[in-house]
């Protein structure tokens, strides 16, 4: 461990600011990429769904009205 | 060789050779972006010219490396796409560019950050800098016209030839710091004699850029799943797929 405290550590010689900011600003980015492709994952997977159950649909009001 | 691989043109062989890969990348890199964070902010020793502040390698180099390998997978997956006119290549490229363009903006802002307490400055218009800043661009158009258009089969095409062109960009990137003056520094560990990092710093930043690969590689991933996805929503195994809530 290169530093003695939680204080030091944050500080980073002084340099706190700009380590943290590419940090933290790298983790946001990474994350943000990584959860809206999730994201979209499951919303394309809704839509599908949703698309079959409205085929369902139309394929019994079709069924309901030849008898 | 050929009669092996052209299975995975079809859609839903790519997709389950997706599925397969997912895990490995995922777990490589969960394990090295927490070991490669720990170990470069916490136990590498501190620089004795630049402090703690070069600890920002540990982000800025591997997100720029990236920036430039996602690039000419994408571009590979262009020409793959452009000449045998393979469907999953075009969505490929697609996939990729996002990602490519998140490790690309990384490096820029890191960069930023790392050039106001040393040269001074967050930007200038340096070579590296500038050419590093046309690839953000470049990714972004790829993107931007394959949405511009309404027919995907003309948005892929021209998607492709914009990354194919693209890549005179990369060896301007790579050789900027030799061919211009440049306040960027020269390389530091693809020099072909030895390495001019110490191994105590080597080894931190090995794993950093193994860790962004395969985050490149997991995010690219789901990203085409949800791409070949799209296009065969209409499909019968898409159907079945999603009904047995996969």
């Amino acid at each position: 461990m290169q530093f003695d405290s939680l204080n030091e550590f944050l500080a980073m010689g002084g340099y706190g600011f700009y380590v943290w900011l590419s940090f933290g600003s790298c983790a946001a980015i990474l994350l943000a990429l990584f959860v809206s492709s999730l994201r979209d994952a499951s919303k394309l997977r809704n839509e599908v769904r949703a698309q079959m159950k409205r085929e369902e649909r139309i394929k019994k009001a079709k069924q309901q009205e030849q008898v | 060789m050929w009669k092996w691989l052209h299975p995975y043109a079809k859609a839903e062989r790519a997709y389950q050779l997706c599925n397969t890969l997912m895990p490995y990348f995922a777990v490589i890199t969960v394990v090295c972006l927490t070991v490669g964070w720990v170990w470069g902010l916490a136990y590498a020793p501190a620089d004795y010219q630049q402090k703690d502040s070069y600890r920002i390698i540990f982000i800025h180099v591997p997100s720029a490396i990236l920036s430039m390998g996602a690039y000419s997978s994408m571009a590979i997956a262009a020409i793959i796409a452009l000449v045998w006119q393979i469907r999953n290549a075009e969505l490929a490229v697609i996939s990729i560019a996002p990602v490519g363009a998140a490790m690309t903006a990384i490096a820029l802002i890191t960069g930023a950050a790392w050039g106001k307490p040393m040269w001074g400055a967050w930007w200038v218009w340096d070579a590296r800098l500038t050419s590093e800043l046309i690839l953000l661009f470049l990714y972004l158009g790829v993107l931007s016209l394959y949405h511009a258009f309404e027919d995907k089969k003309s948005a892929g095409r021209a998607a492709c030839i914009l990354a194919v062109v693209g890549v005179i960009n990369l060896p301007i990137i790579h050789f900027s710091v030799e061919w211009w003056n440049t306040l960027h520094q020269g390389a530091t560990i693809t020099k072909f004699d030895t390495s001019a990092i110490d191994s105590s710093m080597l080894w931190p930043l090995l794993i950093n850029i193994i860790a962004f690969a395969g985050f490149v590689g997991v995010v690219t991933l789901i990203r085409l799943k949800n791409e070949i996805l799209q296009c065969e929503r209409h499909r019968p195994w898409v159907r079945e797929l999603v009904g047995r809530g996969e």
